[in-house]
């Protein structure tokens, strides 16, 4: 018995967590989530600023990240679009656009349609350089982004009025999947010019943002399990509960845990089989 | 044909069929689209039913490589085969080709170009940048030429040319790093790390506070311990730096925790990708009519 699980197949134990995930996703099995301080941290930033304050939004990440991202950037926009507040997109990963264009079409233009275009939000799109934009842009927006991502001219967009710098914005909230991403907007813009940021990351992230908590950083939603706090949050503030797609993080915290109900189990199982190994063979 | 060849051959024939069967009763897989004015946006099945939206060709196809992709990538699971190598080239080569498009339109015709030739880009390509030349912009043939010298890598013969523009961007890149991380990860680390170790809140001693800050400071400081190589870790010094271990592990496991919630995270959407875009298993947004 002890021979067969400590040679057995691996493949095994990826048709275990393939179970796993999917049996949950299946028959949609959910659980209660409570909001902890760094979740209530990154709503309250948003939420206690004036109605119609400007929010720089930059989504950091790419399809890859998608499914762990996505809920959290449809949980920002949509916050931000019940508030009034003015969004300002903009990416420094290349596919960047194409996720603002989705969260757009996802939640303004389909449950927000009377919020306009260059007066309410804006897509200025993807800028190479990385940290080299962040450093340029906290002191001189309009170096770098002379037009949107359509190509129309700043000067013609009414809310890029009296934007000169990301020290204009009231708050920046960034989505990040890695580099460049939070880190470096806590290195170039929230510590040099404390501006005020909250940022929602990946979980392989995450626990290197956390020596920035809380004075570079004051609100972090660490990965799919942060998303569905907020979202709580949100839905719960803004009575959203009806719309699924403002469900998508909590929907996702299913699978989540009876995967790692299935991680642990193995992990005590593993060392089970290798302490009971070590034993039998000292009896030998 | 070996046994494992004919449960796969099997396998693969069963999964074609009710594949075929369910694309028949239900149109899984399929998209629907609205045209709305110059713009064109998704719709539900329910708006392709009642007609007001149409099926659309290129986003079903869309679907369907997407699924078959995925599913193309987890067969690396089982063993390396010939659909896992070609759906990783295929990866590769669009990656490769989007980066060099990306770097054409947002970098070169914009930040380059624009600069040098404002007016015939203005006319050409991007009219929403200004047809007015910069006081400065004979700068920017600067980068031209560095760039220009950058490929001479590809030469045989000058490829040591593109060492010049290689060290200015080393030399760039490492300056504008190290301000950054000598300011918001070294001198603000450390001013975060000064903190109280008795924390008294309106005059009230706040316990949870105390503690988490003790914890801090004691981990910050074994943690350095462990990584203080000059004296040989015995007696006082051994024993913290066996506290730095613990809080190093600790973190590591939460870093591996977080990592393992993204990676789960990711197969998820994946499957529920499959099961409900394409197999229409699923319909945890209500876009189609019970099956």
């Amino acid at each position: 018995m002890l021979d067969f699980f400590a040679k057995l197949d691996r493949r095994w134990i990826f048709l275990l967590m393939f179970l796993a995930v999917a049996i949950p996703i299946l028959f949609q099995v959910r659980f209660p989530e409570t909001p902890t301080p760094l979740a209530k941290a990154v709503f309250d930033a948003i939420e206690n600023l004036p109605d119609g304050s400007k929010i720089l939004l930059p989504f950091d990440f790419d399809p890859a990240s998608e499914g762990e991202l996505g809920p959290m950037a449809t949980a920002f926009v949509v916050h931000c679009a019940e508030k009034h507040h003015k969004m300002y997109f903009i990416a420094l990963w290349p596919v960047g656009p194409q996720m603002i264009q989705d969260e757009i079409q996802k939640v303004i233009k389909e449950d927000f349609p009377n919020l306009v275009y260059g007066v309410d939000y804006v897509n200025l799109g993807f800028k190479p350089g990385n940290e080299g934009v962040i450093k340029v842009i906290a002191t001189d927006l309009r170096q770098l982004y002379t037009t949107d991502d359509k190509g129309t001219n700043v000067d013609r967009i009414p809310m890029m009025h009296g934007i000169r710098s990301v020290q204009d914005f009231d708050l920046v909230v960034n989505v990040s999947a890695g580099y460049p991403g939070t880190k470096e907007w806590v290195q170039y813009a929230a510590t040099p010019y404390k501006i005020k940021l909250v940022a929602g990351c990946t979980g392989v992230q995450a626990p290197l943002l956390y020596p920035y908590i809380p004075d570079q950083l004051p609100g972090l939603l660490g990965a799919i399990k942060g998303a569905a706090e907020y979202e709580k949050l949100v839905v719960e503030r803004y009575h959203l509960e009806s719309n699924p797609k403002y469900l998508e993080g909590r929907r996702r915290m299913g699978p989540q845990l009876v995967a790692h109900l299935l991680m642990i189990s193995l992990i005590v199982a593993g060392n089970v089989i290798l302490f009971a190994q070590r034993r039998r063979e000292k009896r030998r | 044909m070996t046994r494992e060849r004919l449960i796969w051959t099997v396998l693969l024939v069963a999964a074609a069929l009710w594949l075929g069967v369910r694309v028949t009763q239900t149109g899984m897989g399929s998209v629907y689209v609205q045209d709305l004015g110059n713009a064109t946006v998704p719709a539900s099945a329910w708006d392709g039913m009642a007609g007001t939206a149409r099926l659309s060709v290129s986003r079903t196809v869309g679907v369907w490589v997407a699924a078959i992709f995925t599913l193309a990538i987890a067969s690396f699971l089982y063993r390396d085969n010939p659909f896992y190598k070609i759906a990783e080239a295929v990866v590769v080569g669009v990656s490769a080709a989007y980066w060099m498009v990306i770097g054409l339109w947002a970098t070169l015709v914009p930040n380059l170009f624009g600069k040098l030739f404002p007016g015939w880009i203005h006319s050409w390509s991007m009219p929403g940048l200004s047809p007015v030349r910069e006081a400065y912009s004979i700068l920017y043939f600067v980068p031209l030429l560095l760039g220009v010298l950058l490929l001479m890598r590809l030469s045989p013969k000058g490829s040591w040319i593109a060492r010049w523009p290689l060290a200015f961007i080393i030399g760039t890149t490492a300056g504008i790093r190290l301000v950054g991380f000598i300011q918001a990860d070294f001198l603000s680390q450390i001013n975060s790390s000064i903190v109280p170790l008795v924390v008294v809140e309106s005059g009230r001693f706040d316990l949870h506070a105390t503690l988490g800050n003790l914890m801090m400071v004691i981990g910050v400081l074994a943690c350095l311990v462990y990584f203080f190589f000059s004296v040989e870790h015995k007696g006082v010094m051994g024993g913290i730096s066996r506290v730095g271990i613990w809080f190093l592990m600790i973190t590591f496991g939460a870093a591996f925790g977080y990592t393992v919630m993204g990676r789960i995270a990711l197969l998820a959407i994946r499957l529920e990708f499959l099961f409900d875009d394409w197999l229409w298993l699923i319909d945890p947004t209500g876009v189609r009519p019970p099956m």
